[in-house]
């Protein structure tokens, strides 16, 4: 499926930094898991790096501060997925240099597999990519998985998106360096870095920055959706095929995007966690769209006006790509560790034309990349029928949307597959409730 | 900066420029110089013909679903089609009666777009031949005076005709069936021949079809494998026996070329996986060559696509592809015999 890439408007942008906003917003929840814990309270003063929220077990992270200033507010604030929730907002200090307190950089090789990810636990490291999920929790794979290959994912696949791409540009020892502190830490010996071929720079790069020490290599990858998505990469760097419903861990692989390297490459450089990432703000919603590296937090509002602002005609902004991403209207959202960009649209290319039946055409068919028969999902989410749609592996929808990009009758299918997996989780959840009742029930009798 | 008026729609933001309503009229766009070859063939009447089915099934889609439906351009296919497949000279009440039987039956009963399991165009087709067998026969001759009617095209309903003044022919496959005459393959290929309206200029049809193909907007799966089974069967046939007709006889005489490049692929009545399109168009093919050769009837395109519409929804569930990560049925069954 070949989506427009729609990237030159900041291919060729280098990052820039873009000045410390007057506040900044950070929510407890950034990550899949558990919500950190909050530690900070009105009016403590933080420096930049401060741990404001504690990981709340393994399956968390914790939360910096991401610009020195005063905790104004501890309050519910509007969360990107849409929702409402806790967050600190911080006054950022307006004369503050932003210097980070003095940290000890331990050598990673000295250290061992845990402390590796205790330390990278410790600097709030998600998955940059989108996902959000905790990057240390790849690290530690279960005692019986058999891992031999690490993948790094440059293929940034989604339209508008330049994130990765100046990354890897533009900063490609980084991504490296961390490489090599994941192949430590996992034990591996062997890392492929895919790249899709429309960034020859990008591939350039990196191939100029590899070591002769290392067994790591550069895989350029053909240029289609979704080619980045966890499973398709596998396919297309190692030809092996994910089992339905398991981890690339059970082909003895693991993936992780080269944005999320770099950033643990460069806790073990600085010592400062995770505070600020690079996001590429574009669409021709926006007057100069840009990459720019921001303090995590960063409201969209402030973002946009680092950029020019945006055009009378915006009509929807999108926070992640253009494909999987979700809307955003209240302007005070701010951008947390997983938004890889903001996209602006104009009426003219967020299009949207009236539904008509399904004629049929399979062009879902061909589009879906794990070979689902949208057509068929389509028509039985319609009538409700969620099992059926279980029977033919819903499952295994990553909701890619590609099946709704190319509907000529513009059926919403990949949105009714998320509603059909949300219904699907609430009838299980009912289930067991009442299985559970039953057996109380009979406990009591 | 104003606060600006933002919409919450649901990812993905971008859609393909292709919608159902371009689709469909481009389909017609790539019929109209088809239709004036037909013009060019058979005179006025021709275009009479398939303008009267044209109103006739845009008329019969607006009376029953309302004006809502019109703009996707389906019932303006099904009415040219449905005049591309009727003799030049044939009454015009009775190709209305085509259009609405093709629109009502066709589709409507079905539940509108996208719900029926055969080709509206060919419905109609099937039941005008059923009730006026005689008409639907009478094939003129290609050629003449541009404003001479073909035929009598402005009978009134349950008149005799008055006009009968005009040279009848017998097509191509008439003659071959029936007199074992053939009939020059550089006449059948410019059309050039006897038939109905739009059966005649096989080039014509495979260079606009090539057109729609190029686009995306029909799956030449279809076309290709029809005509390779149709013409290899054949030619296989025409060895055995040299009274048969032979493949390129085949290809390109009758309505095979616009039934396998405009009926067939008829995304809706078509299956909907590339594997069952083959399966499709290899069933086409070998029908059509074995109604031909051994049925009672000179043509069997439109009695071979519509066999085949009804076995699609079989077609669909056989072809279903293998789910990423999902092993095939096949595949399991020898490891449980391995095992
Ligand atoms: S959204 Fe799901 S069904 Fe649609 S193309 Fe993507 S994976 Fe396939
Ligand atoms: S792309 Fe849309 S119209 Fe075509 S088969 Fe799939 S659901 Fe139907």
């Amino acid at each position: 499926m070949h989506p427009p890439e729609l990237k030159q408007l900041t291919a060729t942008q280098k990052i820039r930094r873009m000045p410390f906003p007057s506040e900044v917003v950070l929510p407890l929840r950034q990550h899949a898991g558990k919500p950190a814990r909050l530690l900070a309270s009105r009016g403590d003063h933080v420096e930049r790096g401060d741990l404001l929220a504690a990981a709340d077990g393994f399956m968390s992270v914790p939360i910096h501060a991401s610009a020195s200033g005063r905790i104004a507010e501890l309050g519910w604030w509007p969360h990107p997925d849409g929702s409402m929730a806790e967050a600190v907002r911080i006054t950022v200090d307006r004369f503050s240099a932003q210097l980070p307190r003095p940290r000890m950089v331990p050598h990673w090789e000295g250290l061992s597999k845990e402390q590796v990810v205790n330390a990278v636990q410790q600097a709030g490291i998600v998955g940059l990519g989108g996902a959000a999920f905790p990057a240390h929790v790849k690290l530690l794979p279960p005692k019986d998985a058999k891992i031999e290959l690490l993948l790094l994912n440059g293929a940034e696949c989604e339209p508008y998106l330049t994130t990765d791409h100046r990354l890897m540009a533009e900063q490609p020892e980084r991504v490296i360096y961390g490489a090599r502190i994941m192949m430590h830490a996992l034990g591996v010996t062997r890392c492929v870095i895919g790249i899709e071929r429309n960034k020859p720079d990008a591939i350039e790069a990196i191939r100029g920055a590899l070591p002769s020490d290392a067994d790591i290599t550069v895989q350029p990858l053909t240029v289609k959706y979704p080619q980045g998505a966890e499973k398709m990469l596998i396919k297309a760097l190692t030809g092996r095929e994910v089992p339905s419903g398991k981890l690339p861990l059970n082909v003895g692989v693991i993936v992780q995007n080269v944005g999320t390297v770099a950033t643990i490459g460069e806790v073990f450089e600085t010592g400062l966690p995770l505070v600020e990432r690079v996001v590429t703000i574009t669409g021709p919603g926006v007057r100069k769209p840009s990459n720019l590296l921001m303090p995590i937090g960063t409201r969209l509002r402030d973002a946009l006006d680092a950029c020019g602002g945006l055009t009378a005609d915006v009509s929807e902004i999108i926070f992640g790509g253009p494909m999987m991403g979700g809307a955003v209207s209240d302007l005070d959202t701010p951008i947390i560790k997983g938004i890889t960009g903001v996209v602006a649209l104009t009426p003219d290319v967020a299009r949207t034309e009236p539904t008509l039946p399904c004629i049929r055409c399979g062009r879902c068919l061909d589009s879906c990349p794990v070979f689902l028969n949208p057509s068929q999902l389509g028509l039985l989410a319609q009538a409700g029928r969620y099992e059926e749609m279980e029977a033919l592996h819903l499952a295994d929808c990553m909701l890619c949307g590609s099946c709704s990009y190319v509907c000529p009758s513009n059926i919403p299918l990949s949105q009714m597959f998320a509603l059909g997996k949300a219904g699907l989780r609430k009838q299980k959840v009912k289930a067991a409730a009442e299985a559970a009742a039953a057996v109380l029930k009979v406990g009591a009798a | 900066m104003s606060e600006p008026r933002l919409d919450l729609t649901a990812s993905p933001h971008l859609h393909s420029p292709d919608s159902t309503a371009k689709i469909m009229w481009t389909v017609v766009f790539s019929l109209l110089p088809i239709v004036a070859a037909a013009g060019y063939f058979f005179g006025i009447s021709a275009l009479l013909v398939v303008a009267t089915a044209t109103l006739s099934t845009v008329a019969t889609e607006r009376l029953i679903s309302g004006p809502g439906t019109l703009g996707n351009g389906s019932a303006t296919i099904t009415g040219v089609l449905l005049g591309l497949v009727l003799p030049a000279g044939m009454p015009l009440w009775m190709v209305a009666i085509g259009g609405v039987v093709s629109i009502g039956l066709g589709k409507a009963i079905f539940g509108g777009l996208g719900q029926n399991l055969f080709n509206p165009a060919l419905i109609g087709r099937a039941f005008l031949q059923a009730a006026f067998p005689q008409a639907i026969t009478t094939w003129p001759v290609a050629g003449g005076s541009f404003f001479a009617l073909k035929g009598d095209n402005f009978a009134l309903p349950l008149m005799r005709g008055s006009a009968p003044d005009v040279v009848t022919h017998a097509t191509p496959l008439g003659l071959m069936k029936f007199e074992h005459t053939g009939t020059g393959i550089g006449s059948l290929i410019l059309g050039n021949v006897g038939g109905s309206v739009g059966e005649t200029s096989a080039l014509l049809i495979l260079i606009c079809g090539g057109y729609l193909a190029y686009r995306n907007y029909l799956n030449w799966r279809i076309p290709a494998s029809i005509m390779l089974t149709a013409g290899l069967f054949a030619a296989a046939l025409h060895l055995i026996n040299p009274l048969y007709p032979g493949g390129l006889f085949m290809l390109f005489s009758g309505g095979l070329m616009l039934g396998a490049v405009y009926m067939a692929t008829d995304m809706v009545t078509s299956p909907i996986t590339h594997k069952g399109c083959w399966i499709f168009g290899i069933g086409i093919g070998l029908l059509v060559v074995l109604i031909r050769v051994w049925g009672g009837l000179p043509e069997g395109v439109m009695y071979a696509i519509l066999i085949m519409n009804s076995l699609v929804p079989f077609i669909n569930r056989a072809t279903q592809p293998r789910v990423f990560g999902v092993e095939a049925p096949s595949r399991l069954k020898r490891k449980a015999v391995a095992s």
